[in-house]
């Protein structure tokens, strides 16, 4: 397998004296689905920038398919696609005109550019839109505008900065389906995200980043297997107004009143059972907390600020 | 990119450009076209009859080029500030940042669509003109050099303007601070040779001048500088503003961190 993106040792410092990256290393398979993580300023958003020049990185090396930036920038640039966190495009022309005025800026002749805005503006439920002026689209499709003015050219890596900020769940939904469709098809993807569901239910590799150095780069799977502990959420037949002491356990209680039992990896749930039976609870059902990684996010950036230690 | 693609990647930004300009036309074409009847108008008809001939013409005859000129300035320069400054502000210029299109296509692009509307205003206005007065064409090789030359010029101060700009007020500071003071004492309403000596020396300094008198030389065969001068003005400033802003696009200026 190839390396659809390289970057080592990269570092930005801005003209305020912020040092925003401090020598990064990241490599992203061909055909990987790959997340960068980080809480906000932890330098997700200047990587991006830089991958697509629209930040000019301090030092470092960034090649994309084996093409140095630096070196070949025009034939790196065409192998990516870019969806920005921010709506930017002209508010004042047309749909259809945004998508192919971009295929014109990778030198892709109008009738070719005209025939791939068709099928992404079609593909991503925009077809009926595509005479209106882009402001008068919803959020959600503005966003969706994006997407296929990224795609137009038919990049082999897609790069999206927070894609489904502020859209609906459905929208979302339906966002991840044609994702992982373009995936299937061979489209590297990389994408920043708060939404660490996101990032479990989509990503095969994920990176943390955080005060512009990486904490972690490894794949999904692993990095679950560095929790050292997990939530339930047990569901009781009464409601309590505090959680119940367990022994062996911490448990709480969440907004709407379910108990929130921290199992330790290898501990098992015998015990916390065997004690709600004793103090005549029952169990109507349970769950396990869906944002693992959440969870295993906060606490490597904890563990990066000097506080606490959640992982083995 | 091959050079096919460059070629695509620059007819897509004039085009743009182009299609800016004609969705907005009551605010880019019918001003000046608006403006340049009511100076033939007061100034030409009304006032001039009263001021008589100038360098042996009609007033309205000799103020007919300057008034040209002066609206291919205006336009071009209009042109491309408004729109890289629109584009910078809206975020849009990432478009193109983002793709494989080299610096001197952007540019080159940008200054197309500015010379376009220069270009396509000053015909407006010379068309308006033949309400009022014949135009003869004394050379027709230097009428199109110079307003060629002059909207190639003026798109690249504009161009340079957007690049600084941060805020609405700085695109409107040089073309009301700057341009039109110049325009106004470079010669569109009178001629140099009427001025004390002093002030001929000023007025010897502002380019605008040689542009309006290069341009009135072309149509009347009258000047008060040397044409050929003229001309080699144009280029030498062409040639500066164009690297200047080729700079200025490489280092990111306003539009890179």
């Amino acid at each position: 397998m190839t390396e659809a993106l390289t970057i080592k040792n990269l570092r930005k410092t801005y003209d305020g004296g912020f040092e925003a990256l401090k020598g990064i290393d990241l490599n992203v398979q061909s055909g990987d689905f790959f997340a960068l993580l980080g809480p906000n300023g932890a330098g997700k958003s200047t990587t991006l920038g830089v991958l697509t020049s629209l930040i000019n990185k301090s030092s470092g090396y960034v090649a994309v398919h084996g093409v140095d930036m630096d070196r070949d920038p025009a034939r790196a640039k065409t192998y990516l696609g870019f969806v920005p966190q921010e709506f930017n495009f002209n508010q004042f022309e047309k749909v259809f005109d945004i998508v192919t005025t971009q295929a014109g800026y990778y030198g892709i002749p109008l009738a070719r550019a005209r025939e791939n805005a068709t099928r992404y503006l079609k593909q991503l439920g925009l077809w009926e839109k595509r005479d209106s002026p882009s402001r008068m689209l919803s959020g959600g499709m503005k966003r969706r505008l994006m997407i296929a003015r990224a795609l137009v050219h038919e990049p082999r890596v897609l790069i999206l900065d927070e894609p489904t900020a502020g859209v609906d769940i459905e929208l979302r939904r339906s966002m991840w389906t044609f994702l992982e469709q373009l995936n299937r098809e061979g489209i590297t993807i990389i994408l920043t995200t708060h939404y660490l569901e996101e990032a479990e239910a989509l990503c095969r590799n994920i990176a943390i980043i955080d005060q512009g150095r990486i904490l972690k780069n490894t794949s999904k799977k692993s990095l679950l297997r560095q929790l050292s502990l997990e939530t339930f959420v047990l569901d009781l037949d009464r409601d309590l107004t505090q959680a119940p002491e367990l022994e062996g356990y911490h448990c709480r209680l969440d907004e709407e009143g379910a108990l929130l039992l921290e199992v330790q990896k290898g501990q098992g749930l015998n015990g916390a059972f065997r004690q709600l039976d004793r103090a005549g609870l029952n169990i109507t059902s349970m769950r396990t907390q869906a944002n693992r990684l959440e969870e295993l996010f906060l606490r490597l950036v904890e563990d990066n600020n000097g506080q606490g230690s959640g992982l083995q | 990119m091959s050079p096919r693609e460059i070629w695509v990647a620059f007819v897509t930004i004039i085009v743009r450009e182009v299609r800016r300009f004609t969705r907005i036309w009551p605010q880019t074409l019918l001003p000046p076209a608006v403006t340049m009847t009511l100076y033939f108008i007061i100034f030409g008809n009304l006032i001039g009859r009263r001021i008589g001939p100038m360098e042996g013409f009609d007033y309205m005859e000799f103020i007919v080029p300057g008034l040209i000129m002066m609206s291919v300035i205006t336009s071009s320069y209009a042109n491309v500030v408004s729109s890289f400054f629109g584009m910078k502000f809206q975020r849009s210029i990432e478009e193109l940042l983002v793709s494989p299109v080299p610096n001197w296509v952007i540019l080159l692009g940008y200054v197309g669509g500015g010379m376009s509307r220069g270009l396509l205003v000053g015909l407006l206005v010379t068309l308006l003109s033949l309400i009022f007065t014949t135009l003869q064409v004394h050379s027709l090789l230097m009428v199109l050099a110079t307003a060629l030359l002059t909207s190639f010029v003026f798109s690249l101060g504009g161009f340079i303007n957007a690049m600084y700009a941060t805020k609405f007020d700085d695109i409107s500071i040089v073309p009301t601070f700057v341009l039109t003071p110049l325009t106004y004492l470079g010669g569109v309403f009178y001629s140099i040779s009427m001025l004390p000596e002093f002030w001929q020396g000023v007025s010897m300094v502002n380019p605008i001048l040689y542009m309006v008198n290069a341009f009135r030389y072309g149509i009347l065969g009258v000047s008060d500088v040397a044409p050929v001068s003229a001309l080699a003005m144009l280029v030498l400033f062409g040639t500066v503003l164009f690297v200047v802003s080729l700079n200025l696009l490489h280092k990111g200026k306003g539009i890179r961190h």
